[in-house]
């Protein structure tokens, strides 16, 4: 399966601390994402990727804290029920 | 209506009609050097409940643009109460030019203090005591966050003083006008305290946001930092238009906690609140 995030312009974003405020326009909801979901829709916001690919692409460029296949599907999960991320 | 009343407050313009004499006397009265505004903003109309009701056991129905269906008629005793509820209700829930904080505010040198928490933390005791030490009090219901610039208007309504507020509040500005004490309303004995002449004079100048506190009463001394996101959280709680704003919210908000330095103070009584607040303002 593969996945995908609203384009960058449909997103307003402020990094607070540890967390980071994301506004979804179109739902006009907030949400407040700790690491990596924030990267995890950067990286899905210009490409669709299955999940091995988005791990790879996330380790190349980032140091993330659990680099398990289940953990980052477990992520996608969470951002596909918050209505952040859908299967493409 | 019979009796009307206009009166703006900060930047907000009110008009309250009512089918009594009394109730607007009385904000006449209490409001006496606040300004008219040219056009109001809102308006709040104080009813009897039935045609008949205006002369047996009065009962005040709030009305408005904007009501909560479980908002209970009051008696005519209470009817300054009954039209300073209509008017935090219409700002609360029809309010878009600003952000809408649940907050007492004051400010010095033109930087502001912003405390919010939840009914009974001691926004407007310790607003009213800081007032009495030489801050100029800006509101003790909501602070207006203006999302162009960031700024925060006053909004010196009426404070309203609850229980054993009161009597602190008396003691620290012994000269201050006062409304009748209303006993027995849903949240206890409430008595309203015009705010100083200072107050009333400056409302008109906005402050920048320099404090955001969390006051706790009840508790033994304790001051701790809070992290720009826990003061989001917080703070998207204690506004009632957050959701509504939009865009706009979310700027004003993320620009606010990013920018403001924010504390949650527990504290034993309010003379040990103002030092506390005090001490975190002089580390600034």
């Amino acid at each position: 399966m593969r996945f995908r995030a609203p384009p960058v312009e449909a997103l307003l974003i402020a990094e607070l601390d540890a967390f980071t405020a994301i506004f979804h326009r179109p739902s006009g909801i907030t949400h407040l994402l700790a690491s990596p979901a924030p990267e995890i829709l950067a990286a899905l916001a210009t490409d669709t990727l299955d999940v091995d690919a988005l791990l790879a692409r996330l380790s190349a460029r980032f140091d993330i804290g659990d680099p398990r296949r289940e953990a980052l599907a477990a992520r996608l999960d969470e951002l596909a029920a918050a209505g952040l991320v859908e299967a493409a | 209506m019979r009796h009307v009343f206009n009166v703006r407050i900060g930047p907000i313009g009110f008009r309250v009609g009512s089918d009594w004499r009394e109730p607007v006397e009385q904000l006449r009265e209490l409001y006496r050097f606040y300004p008219s505004p040219n056009l109001p903003d809102f308006t709040v109309r104080l009813e009897a409940t039935r045609p008949w009701r205006r002369w047996i056991r009065p009962s005040v129905r709030i009305a408005g643009d904007y009501t909560l269906p479980e908002a209970a008629p009051l008696p005519l005793a209470q009817g300054v109460l009954a039209a300073e509820m209509g008017m935090n209700m219409q700002l609360a829930l029809g309010g878009r030019r600003y952000l809408l904080l649940h907050a007492s505010c004051v400010e010095r040198d033109g930087r502001a203090v912003l405390m919010t928490g939840e009914s009974g933390a001691g926004k407007s005791t310790l607003a009213t005591l800081l007032a009495a030490r030489g801050w100029r009090f800006m509101g003790d219901e909501f602070a207006l966050i203006d999302p162009e610039t960031g700024l925060v208007h006053a909004f010196p309504r009426l404070i309203s003083l609850k229980n054993a507020a009161i009597a602190a509040a008396v003691a620290a500005r012994p000269d201050a006008r006062l409304g009748p004490l209303l006993t027995g309303t849903p949240k206890g004995d409430i008595r309203h305290m015009v705010p100083d002449a200072i107050a009333v004079g400056a409302m008109d100048e906005p402050a920048t946001p320099a404090l955001l506190l969390f006051p706790r009463f009840g508790f033994a001394a304790d001051t701790r930092g809070v992290q720009p996101s826990e003061a989001f959280v917080r703070l998207t709680q204690a506004s009632t238009n957050y959701v509504a704003m939009a865009e706009a919210g979310f700027g004003a908000m993320t620009g606010l906690v990013r920018a403001t330095p924010a504390y949650a103070i527990d504290y034993p009584d309010g003379a040990t609140a103002v030092d506390m607040v005090e001490a975190v303002w002089r580390t600034l």
